[in-house]
């Protein structure tokens, strides 16, 4: 399977979360990178849109559903977060949604830290296989995925996606 | 009866129980170390739970009576949604009449997932560990003179986090050595993370005979053991060891084993003092040095916390990792 290029990818994604940016008036986004591959996006995010102020780090392991079938992961980094993500428009940043279940975990853990204004889902890649109602606002590619196939970002230097 | 070693790992070699430290690989008891370290910043939030044990039921089932220990333990599987039952044993069951194992059938019979076990013999966590169904984990909450394997690893945690690292520290335990379960615990943690060296202070009489075959040095004098320490751990004395003559008076332990300012300048100038509590001031420690700057101690009562609900996220999750790929 040939998969597309990550810099026009990241074009893409800069591209159409300033125009959400603009088009809902945001003019301080939090950006929140979900590790691992999450983290890399944000951060690139941030330098490419020159974004000041703090940028998040969310590790969903305490909050996964299927933490009784598959343990904890053996590497929790822990998330950091600003002092307070009261009313801040938050934009949570993942490399790929599949079920969607990584971004409800997120949620929930987003909201144990605060109530925040609003939360834009934004992802490099969308390869269906959804299993629970969640979509993202900003996307750069979508593509279809066989069901046992598995996509990953690896990086961050450089940034690499491979499907396995 | 197999060694604990052996009950409270999974075939794969990750954490089903936690009964020891000893014979636990460096890798596990990092794995701990870093878990908890993750778990000290959910501490930091408004909202302190996370919901990883939703829906478990957790029995604190107290033997012996240790209202902090099992404090602590309450709150870390609270904060990790579970829902608590506190057992306080002595008073209860067993002093009907029922045996042990009709307790712990009628509790598995209430879905219990985990038993938080404190007991005045040794190995008797390690025995409920082999008589429990699989599905059921087992944490040693302090057995006799045997092991307390979580007060040793949040003292772990406590030394890592004050001075960045446990590998080269050179560590001084301080007291009565022969009867704590917390000691041994320690010096098996300390060794496998690469203390430097591990010295034990204290009265011939309560310093035990095979100190070498852990790996630990003795020292007799407080003036010798201290000389440049990076880590003071003083333990608890437990006053009965005075009123069987295992120990001169409180006033003459404290003279001779008491941490004071003077004493503690043996030391290197920024070691750290702990203490896992409840202190006894003027006996074991003075309150100059107990609320001095190098004191830790009510870091190590928070890092209890996030230590134990590491170990009760680990052992009950049976570990068995996972991929990202949601």
């Amino acid at each position: 399977m040939s998969l597309p290029d990550i810099d026009h990818l990241l074009a893409t994604l800069e591209q159409q979360l300033n125009h959400y940016l603009q088009h809902h008036g945001i003019s301080n986004p939090l950006l929140i990178g979900i590790r691992t591959g999450g983290v890399w996006i944000a951060e690139e995010l941030q330098r490419r849109l020159s974004l000041s102020g703090d940028m998040g780090v969310l590790d969903i392991s305490f909050y996964r559903d299927d933490f009784t079938r598959k343990g904890l992961h053996p590497q929790v980094k822990g998330s950091q977060l600003p002092d307070s993500i009261e009313d801040r428009d938050i934009i949570l940043i993942d490399d790929v949604i599949k079920s969607g279940r990584t971004i409800r975990a997120a949620m929930n853990e987003l909201f144990d830290y605060g109530r925040p204004a609003r939360i834009a889902l934004v992802t490099l890649l969308d390869v269906g296989q959804r299993e629970l109602p969640v979509q993202p606002d900003v996307c750069a590619h979508s593509m279809a995925l066989a069901s046992k196939q598995v996509i990953k970002l690896s990086g961050p230097e450089p940034l690499l996606l491979t499907v396995s | 009866m197999s060694h604990p070693s052996q009950v409270q790992l999974t075939a794969d070699g990750r954490l089903k129980h936690f009964l020891t430290t000893e014979d636990l690989s460096r890798e596990l008891l990092t794995e701990i170390l870093d878990t908890a370290d993750s778990f000290i910043s959910t501490q930091e939030r408004s909202v302190k739970k996370v919901p990883l044990l939703r829906g478990k039921t957790v029995v604190n089932l107290f033997f012996e009576n240790s209202t902090r220990t099992r404090s602590t333990f309450e709150l870390a599987a609270k904060r990790l949604s579970a829902d608590i039952l506190n057992l306080d044993i002595a008073r209860s069951a067993t002093s009907k009449g029922e045996t042990l194992m009709d307790t712990l059938w009628n509790l598995e019979a209430m879905y219990s997932d985990m038993f938080v076990v404190r007991h005045a013999d040794s190995g008797a966590a390690h025995f409920i560990a082999e008589q429990v169904t699989p599905n059921v984990a087992i944490i040693n909450a302090g057995d006799g003179r045997h092991a307390h394997p979580t007060q040793a690893m949040l003292d772990m945690l406590t030394i890592r986090r004050h001075k960045q690292q446990i590998e080269g520290q050179i560590v001084a335990i301080v007291g009565d050595i022969l009867h704590s379960r917390v000691a041994r615990s320690q010096i098996h943690a300390l060794k496998t993370l690469g203390a430097a060296e591990v010295r034990v202070i204290g009265p011939a009489t309560l310093l035990p005979r095979d100190i070498d075959s852990l790996g630990a040095k003795a020292f007799y004098r407080m003036e010798d053991g201290l000389k440049d320490c990076d880590v003071v751990i003083m333990l608890r004395l437990q006053k009965e060891r005075m009123q069987n003559a295992l120990l001169p008076s409180e006033s003459e332990f404290f003279k001779l084993y008491g941490l004071t300012e003077q004493k503690l300048a043996l030391a290197k100038p920024d070691a750290i003092v702990m203490h896992p509590g409840p202190i006894n001031r003027g006996v074991e420690i003075e309150s100059a040095v107990a609320d001095g700057s190098q004191s830790v101690i009510l870091n190590q009562v928070s890092y209890g916390i996030a230590v134990r609900m590491a170990v009760m996220a680990m052992a009950m999750s049976g570990q068995q990792g996972g991929e990202d790929n949601l």
